[in-house]
């Protein structure tokens, strides 16, 4: 006979759980108890959100699956946040939760809450188990759901005395079968050969790729594709790392603050080939002009992503390694387009991204310099707003999973937890976190995580004393109105001193290489408080709901 | 717009029913109805949803339908010959003595049955299409309807091909 704690441990560790994420309580209490003597992982986060958002950073940077735990009531609705942004994202995280006991259940005792109805539309499935007996085959079908087809979370809702009743061990059987769910993997052959007429007979091609290349680790069969067929590739924020930024086929982002070749590219080209992506409003713009005169193939595992925004001539369901693989196979080299390109390398030249140099302290310097010291050699985390958009534009990464950021649900406060999550997950590189003032606010109690167990993150922050990315939007279309965008000053240094976290305040650009080679030279967390100014604005930028080639703040055509 | 009668089977386990009316609330759908009830496989229940979107709305609820774990096969009946019928039960006012016949004979022309009869009022039950319960309740409203209840559209399709399970 086990307990239902028991057999929650070794169901975890059958599915090759290393580390769990959490924050004790009363209904988790029996489960904790379990962990005490057992050989995983437990990290004590501060909130539970840290929770979440760690296990997801987790899961980005590793391609695994990340877990986390919290107990009732307060603890499982303070998961809500990070639940939403690895469902937006499409990360695969398994959310264990106590619950009070079976016999309480709907009767608003204490720290009760209805969290798989809290959590129904923001999980790919979610779970209350009633009985012990149904505990390990749940959390293998949880495991299987969260990693598999379009990944995403899962919650599963453990009520007290399912935790501390006894049964005999329950064998899972040894492959995942569920009626409900058969995600397409290969897509269909005839699809596969009528994208490869349509892209034979393109002139002006361009690949838009998203967030589903890097979760089905296909960015080498897209670079192989892509340099066979001699299309250039535009990334998505959640594409970034896809093909090495300084790849010559490689145009950078798109959409609202994409470069602005990659959104002439889209504006001009006579072939879309989307691959991974669900053609976001940020990306977009009007949706009308996106790519207004080309032919589309969408390639994605999820079908409902397909058409949902943008009719589509060829759709192709499946995983995008198993379909871009197939396409490999039937490939001839046939892409010459040097009209094409010829174009968008004179875009290139005269449209590049701008970065300041009048001797003040710029926050894309600063990415800048940080991207030449670590040559794409590390894992960036970035927190929400104009640090994303910065990091993103001028940070040249090498490698898949090396870039994450909170794309869909543009989550503040999801970089200092996730950074935590990705150490462990790459423990071998070193691990920014790219924040703003306001950003690192909304987790900062988790400078006690990275103390308590010396996690060696780097949290660079662009301290402007504004919610910049707010601000600029009311600098630029609200008449410069700063309503409730203005930050006291803070001293960061100080506050991560009194968690014990070395730190340095940096004001001027000379200072910036010297304080990025101190944090990297510390062996545990460490705080740069970039002090700089205090109106820069993300350019260029789609003003919201216009084409996606009126920018403002570019270069005059 | 357009009425859609959608015909979706489920696991047969708790917290369905919310799953599947989520996808519609969160689009702002309302459900014009809903059944739902045990089918021919154990274990199994089938929900008839009607309700009335756009035609690309609906394809993309579906598609959405489809991704839930607990749902095996979604199909719109809208477009095929179908059957699709719904039962109600009318409360009438009628005392003893004033518009009875008149009431009886209108639940004759409907082929409503009687199911129960006080001093004050009949009980009407009658099984239609829902034009059909319309027509009915317009002509009963006159003679003061009580209450009224329906139990929202059922539909298969018509000749031996049946909806097959499996995504």
């Amino acid at each position: 006979m086990k307990t239902g704690a028991k057999i929650l441990v070794e169901s975890l560790q059958r599915e090759g759980t290393e580390i769990i994420f959490g924050y004790p309580g009363g209904v988790v209490l029996p489960i904790y108890d379990e962990l005490y003597d057992s050989s995983l992982r437990h990290i004590l986060v501060r909130h539970e959100q840290a929770a979440a958002h760690a296990a997801d950073g987790y899961a980005r940077a590793s391609g695994r699956v990340g877990v986390c735990l919290a107990t009732s009531g307060p603890g499982a609705c303070n998961l809500v946040t990070g639940i939403a942004t690895a469902y937006m994202d499409s990360v695969p995280i398994v959310a264990l939760t106590g619950q009070v006991p079976t016999n309480l259940l709907g009767n608003d005792a204490f720290q009760e809450s209805d969290i798989t109805g809290i959590t129904l539309p923001i999980t790919k499935h979610n779970y209350l188990v009633k009985n012990t007996a149904d505990l390990s085959r749940t959390i293998q079908e949880a495991f299987y759901i969260a990693g598999t087809g379009r990944p995403g979370p899962v919650l599963v809702d453990i009520p007290k005395d399912v935790s501390t009743s006894s049964v005999k061990d329950v064998p899972v059987p040894e492959k995942v079968e569920l009626r409900g769910y058969n995600p397409t993997y290969h897509g269909h052959k005839r699809q596969i050969e009528k994208a490869l007429q349509l892209i034979a007979k393109a002139e002006r091609p361009v690949i838009y790729a998203g967030g589903g290349v890097i979760l089905s680790n296909a960015s080498a069969e897209l670079i192989q594709v892509a340099t066979m067929l001699g299309i250039p590739i535009t990334t998505t924020l959640m594409g970034i790392g896809a093909i090495p930024g300084d790849h010559p086929l490689n145009l950078g982002m798109l959409g609202m603050h994409g470069t602005e070749y990659a959104n002439f590219a889209i504006t001009e080209c006579d072939l879309l080939f989307a691959i991974g992506v669900r053609f976001d409003d940020r990306v977009t713009g009007k949706t009308e002009t996106f790519a207004a005169n080309a032919k589309i193939i969408h390639i994605d595992v999820d079908p409902a992503e397909i058409g949902k925004n943008k009719r589509v001539d060829v759709p192709i369901v499946g995983d995008v390694k198993a379909v871009l693989s197939d396409m490999l196979t039937c490939l001839k080299k046939t892409g010459v387009h040097d009209a094409w390109i010829k174009k968008i390398q004179h875009w290139k030249q005269h449209h590049p991204l701008k970065c300041p140099d009048d001797g003040g302290l710029h926050p894309q310097f600063i990415i800048r310099q940080m991207s030449e010291m670590l040559g794409g050699d590390a894992v960036i985390v970035s927190e929400v707003g104009q640090n994303q958009m910065w990091t993103a534009q001028h940070f040249s990464f090498k490698h898949p999973r090396t870039w994450i950021t909170s794309g869909g649900l543009g989550t503040m406060g999801y970089g200092l937890p996730a950074a935590m999550g990705a150490h462990f997950a790459r423990p071998d590189l070193p691990v920014f976190d790219v924040a703003g003032d306001g950003s690192i606010q909304m987790n900062i109690q988790e400078f006690g995580t990275i103390a308590h167990y010396n996690i060696p993150v780097k949290i660079a922050i662009l301290n402007n004393r504004y919610l910049g990315m707010v601000r600029q939007w009311q600098e630029l279309f609200y008449d410069r109105r700063y309503s409730y965008t203005e930050l006291p000053a803070v001293e960061f240094v100080k506050i991560a001193n009194a968690y014990g976290i070395e730190g340095i305040k940096v004001e001027s650009p000379e200072d910036v290489k010297p304080a990025l080679q101190a944090s990297l030279d510390c062996n545990g967390p460490f705080v740069i408080d970039f002090r700089v100014e205090r109106e820069e604005n993300v350019f260029p930028m789609v003003p919201a709901g216009a084409a996606i080639n009126e920018m403002i703040g570019g270069h005059p055509r | 717009m357009k009425q859609h009668t959608l015909s979706i089977l489920v696991e047969n386990k708790a917290g369905v029913l919310s799953r599947v009316s989520g996808l519609f609330s969160r689009r702002g759908f309302n459900i014009e109805s809903l059944a739902v009830g045990p089918c021919e496989e154990p274990g199994m229940s089938r929900i008839t949803i009607v309700a009335i979107a756009d035609d690309d709305k609906v394809e993309q609820i579906m598609k959405q339908l489809n991704k839930l774990i607990d749902v095996i096969k979604v199909s719109d009946l809208t477009g095929s010959p179908r059957v699709e019928r719904e039962l109600a039960l009318i409360k009438v006012t009628a005392e003893l003595g004033t518009s009875r016949a008149e009431i009886m004979q209108i639940a004759e022309i409907f082929r409503a049955a009687i199911v129960d009869v006080s001093p004050k009022s009949i009980i009407l039950q009658v099984i239609g299409d829902t034009e059909k319960i319309n027509a009915m309740e317009t002509l009963l409203r006159q003679y003061g309807i009580k209450e009224f209840v329906r139990t929202g559209t059922v539909g298969i399709l018509r000749g031996s091909k049946g909806v097959p399970g499996g995504k």
